[in-house]
């Protein structure tokens, strides 16, 4: 039976993992690969890296550390932030990447999603998407620029599902840092209306509010950040507490 | 030493890393001529069908691969190419393994692509229940040639196939952690 992904996310910031509150106040975590390889180890399902500079400063992901990633772990992991075109994705890809995300450059060019997945594949074109209330933003990785779309949530879901996407990362910006649980309701609603696999992302603050998101809605893995870092939740206690409730669950 | 076929379809690093790792000699090449040479054949590949073929073609890859003698091990689309014709793009493929290659059905497995970890069936064998990665639309069928299979939304479908010298893996054993790479060091040593 296909398992239930556990996925920590790093930020990167200038070639090192962060982790902020509610997306400011970022502090420093660690070496990525280092953190990826620590990461594999407990048997998380896949890593995402998450350059929170790259798209707000226009400037495409430093590659540099993603080879190292790639050299470090044997199971897949995307790359987001700041992938603006086929050509600066494929450097991604050769770097080792599995899947790249992308979101504040498909907001602005929705074109690029159907050219992404036309050369690279659904499989490796991931969407992420920043959601508060009903309203989706961008550029959400810099809070002095980020900006609320013309798009609400269920039309841009859509649009992107249409244009060949092969998974969604729905992130709730509201629960983002809260830890007061995912936001179940919408992620029920989003897994009810998809047919490529999503991520849930934003809230988690304790190992409950991942059997409840996997319980009560049809997500196909849990994103968290602080907590896995923070070491306040360690992935292989986690997959043995959902194990437990008969969430299908790789253990090692 | 190990010959990888290099058509420009899905990137080899994790490939490579694994193959260092266990200590074996490999050559990456789209030369016909050079990998006539090594003793085994790892056939990767990631991407579209139709996309797929016609590189192959473009390097004369296609020819070498249906006449090729040797154990020659294809990896998700390298499997899935084997066959003898794929309903992604209604693509003709190597014509090895006399099969169709089929799409999921979206009303039946609710989403597709079937990404993630999912165990497989693999009778009398050590890698029995483990967790592999999977990540495709496409699925060859079960048929005779069928040692391991998988099952995603009620629908069985081949994980590992062994036809002549040729051998096909649906899922990534290079990206399925610690127990992948047993199995591809396994297969790769023992055949």
């Amino acid at each position: 039976m296909l398992a239930k992904r556990i996925i920590p996310c790093l930020d990167i910031r200038d070639g090192r993992v962060v982790k902020g509150i509610q997306f400011k106040n970022h502090r420093d975590m660690g070496d990525p690969a280092k953190l990826a390889k620590y990461y594999s180890e407990q048997a998380a399902d896949e890593l995402v890296f998450y350059d929170i500079t790259a798209s707000p400063e226009r400037r495409e992901v430093d590659i540099s550390w993603v080879e190292k990633v790639a050299s470090q772990i044997s199971i897949p992991f995307s790359v987001a932030g700041g992938i603006r075109s086929v050509a600066q994705a494929k450097r991604v890809f050769e770097a080792g990447a599995d899947k790249i995300s992308v979101n504040t450059p498909a907001l602005e060019r929705p074109d690029l999603i159907n050219e992404l997945v036309d050369r690279f594949g659904s499989q490796a074109v991931v969407i992420g998407i920043d959601v508060r209330g009903s309203e989706i933003y961008a550029n959400t990785g810099d809070q002095n620029k980020t900006l609320k779309t013309i798009w609400t949530a269920f039309e841009w879901i859509k649009e992107v599902q249409t244009r060949g996407a092969g998974e969604l990362v729905i992130n709730s910006m509201s629960q983002d840092g809260a830890k007061n649980g995912y936001d179940i309701d919408f992620l029920k609603q989003v897994s009810e209306i998809t047919h490529i696999p999503v991520i849930a992302s934003g809230g988690a603050g304790n190992m409950e509010h991942f059997k409840l998101v996997f319980e009560k809605s049809f997500v196909d893995g849990a994103l968290a950040a602080s907590v896995f870092h923070s070491k306040t939740i360690k992935i292989s206690d986690l997959k043995v507490y959902l194990a437990n409730f008969n969430i299908p669950i790789r253990l090692s | 030493m190990i010959g990888i076929i290099d058509y420009g379809s899905g990137n080899m690093g994790s490939i490579e890393y694994c193959l260092k790792r266990n200590k074996l000699d490999y050559l990456i090449s789209a030369n016909p001529e050079k990998l006539n040479k090594c003793k085994k054949i790892l056939f990767p590949g990631v991407g579209n069908a139709e996309f797929a073929m016609q590189k192959l073609k473009e390097k004369k890859l296609d020819r070498f691969l249906i006449s090729c003698e040797k154990p020659v091990f294809g990896i998700c689309l390298g499997m899935q190419l084997l066959a003898e014709f794929s309903e992604e793009g209604n693509t003709k493929c190597l014509g090895i393994i006399p099969l169709t290659i089929k799409k999921f059905d979206t009303k039946q497995v609710k989403r597709v692509p079937h990404m993630g970890w999912n165990t497989i069936d693999f009778p009398e064998s050590e890698f029995d229940k483990n967790y592999f990665y999977f990540v495709h639309s496409y699925y060859m069928p079960l048929g005779d040639w069928t040692v391991a299979k998988c099952e995603y939304g009620g629908q069985f479908f081949s994980a590992v196939v062994h036809y002549k010298n040729f051998w096909g893996i649906q899922f990534h054993p290079e990206k399925s952690g610690d127990i992948g790479e047993q199995f591809l060091i396994f297969l790769l040593r023992k055949h």
